[in-house]
């Protein structure tokens, strides 16, 4: 079935993706090109939740019957499987939350928190997406830490000596976006790591725009942690993803508190569950981790080599032909084979909203305004923007309409 | 769907006549869509309870630019009673209330907007100045 469908991936007339994505298969006339804000989903995911509530569902962890130990061995075998997605060796490093935002919310207050110090640093991208940033941001006003902000280069490359500038003896800890949701450019996590751990310090990676586009090797980009949400990776709503090092997860404090992650609970104190527990407080979405599994496991399947090539396949044509029409401004100016999934732009002289709205009535599903990154986008004056967003299971047709769309905009304000 | 990008509101966003920083107002407001960044600064100037000028400057999208220019252009000259009335008679008609035939046609040029009840995400755009006028004169 997969092997059928990954020899010509590059051929973009065809589309043998959207008959597994039933959204998409039954609204034949949608071009969805929102997928950088949340994917569509697999039909594989879509069942996987739904079974495990037909056929698995209890509480877990605490039931001293089948149906629960049942339910307990599904989030086991969720997180081993979701561990050897992303590279990582052990799964109790592998933390479940709601979202990425929860997740670097737990890296900053938790971990950041407890070791930051009056006049440390703590240095981000000015590209981050908000989730990326105002954690930070939080922490530093709270320990007295500076943010130090590093900037891209017109290409929008964080250079070497940006890092080196930057990245000095008071940095504690460096958070970066491993792609940028506007830019879709991918920055230089192992050099990121490389410099910080020189100094000591620890490196954040905010991986929500790159897991659905590349293999992600957590050894190999040699983070310190490193989030995601599931449901821009084909999975459900609801799962985030924060991978720490075991040492590191064991020795920061518990980000929530409750049940599930106490080891012994006096009148008084408690004392916590080793990890992953130790950070999962409350019952967890085991049909949604179960289902998260799935949709990195259909990524997988398909091939992360053929979905690299297919995309880049597709942003080749999609630049191609966006730039080609004489209105379009873009935004960052960013090699398309560098960009991994989203293209920014303005047509000249129209606001974004009225863009998106038009193109609404087209049928082109794309992101109009800040785009949740209003610094990134006030460094490069600009007020806001259009961001068209790629999966594999686009194609030509789909371009094709935004093309129509872009002239359907133009000639509602021009004639 | 009626499209709402008509010639009346083309017209308003293309050449917006209250668009200026006025000169001496007796009362001005900011306004913000938070989720676009849209910003609005309304300028009043208000001689004993008659709203003598109107005019806004800023930027935004073509709903939100037009949408203030026709709220200028109908206050312009009202009493604050009538101009909070409009108010109120307009940021019902965009959530989808009825309002009669006769409050519609004094709504004027703005009860073209009425059909923005039926693009949810767009609502606030046309809402920043009149939001901003009711906050205005509150």
């Amino acid at each position: 079935m997969i092997s059928r469908k990954t020899p010509h991936v590059e051929d973009l007339s065809a589309n043998p993706f959207k008959e597994d994505f039933p959204l998409l298969s039954s609204n034949p006339q949608l071009a969805f090109l929102d997928s950088a804000a949340t994917a569509q989903r697999p039909r594989s995911v879509i069942e996987a939740q739904a079974e495990f509530y037909r056929t698995t569902n209890a509480n877990a962890l605490r039931g001293l019957y089948g149906l629960s130990m049942r339910a307990t061995a599904a989030i086991a075998d969720a997180r081993s499987a979701i561990a050897r997605a992303i590279g990582a060796d052990d799964p109790c490093e592998v933390i479940a939350c709601r979202n990425a935002s929860e997740a670097l919310n737990m890296a900053a207050t938790a971990f950041a928190g407890s070791i930051l110090r009056e006049g440390d640093e703590v240095c981000i991208t000015v590209m981050e997406h908000h989730s990326n940033l105002i954690p930070w941001q939080q922490v530093c006003k709270a320990s007295g830490a500076r943010l130090v902000y590093l900037y891209p280069d017109e290409q929008g490359v964080i250079t070497p000596d940006e890092m080196d500038a930057k990245i000095g003896p008071r940095t504690r800890i460096v958070a970066a976006a491993h792609v940028s949701n506007v830019l879709g450019i991918e920055n230089p996590i192992a050099e990121l790591a490389r410099r910080v751990h020189e100094r000591g310090g620890y490196l954040v990676v905010d991986g929500a725009q790159s897991v659905p586009h590349m293999r992600i090797d957590v050894a190999a980009l040699d983070c310190d942690f490193f989030a995601f949400s599931a449901h821009k990776a084909f999975g459900p709503f609801g799962i985030g993803i924060l991978w720490g090092r075991r040492a590191l997860l064991e020795a920061m404090p518990p980000f929530l508190t409750g049940g599930e992650m106490i080891s012994r609970v006096t009148q008084e104190s408690a004392s916590w569950a080793p990890i992953p527990e130790k950070f999962e407080a409350g019952t967890q979405d085991a049909a949604g981790l179960v289902a998260t599994a799935v949709g990195l496991r259909y990524m997988e399947e398909i091939g992360m080599e053929a979905i690299r090539r297919r995309e880049r396949a597709l942003m080749r044509a999609c630049t191609d032909a966006l730039f080609a029409l004489p209105f379009i401004e873009p935004v960052g100016d960013v090699d398309p084979e560098r960009r991994h999934g989203v293209v920014a732009f303005n047509v000249a002289g129209i606001h974004p909203h009225d863009v998106a709205s038009i193109l609404d009535s087209c049928d082109v599903a794309i992101r109009a305004g800040h785009h949740c990154a209003q610094p990134l986008l006030a460094w490069m004056g600009v007020e806001s923007c259009c961001r068209a967003s790629l999966a594999f299971y686009n194609d030509e047709r789909d371009i094709a309409a935004l093309v129509d769309g872009l002239n359907t905009v133009w000639r509602t304000f021009h004639g | 769907m009626a499209s709402i990008y008509t010639a009346a509101l083309m017209r308003h966003n293309a050449h917006p006549d209250y668009k200026y920083a006025m000169h001496d107002p007796s009362l001005t407001r900011e306004g913000v869509n938070p989720t676009c960044g849209d910003e609005l600064t309304l300028s009043l100037r208000i001689v004993d309870g008659i709203i003598e000028e109107a005019a806004f400057t800023g930027h935004g999208c073509a709903v939100s630019q037009a949408s203030a220019d026709m709220m200028a252009d109908l206050i312009d000259g009202e009493s604050v009673d009538e101009a909070k009335r409009l108010c109120s008679l307009f940021l019902r008609m965009v959530r989808g209330d009825t309002i009669d035939a006769a409050d519609r046609a004094r709504l004027d040029e703005a009860a073209e907007l009425e059909s923005i009840a039926f693009m949810p995400a767009r609502v606030k755009c046309a809402e920043l100045a009149w939001r901003t006028l009711e906050d205005a004169l509150a």
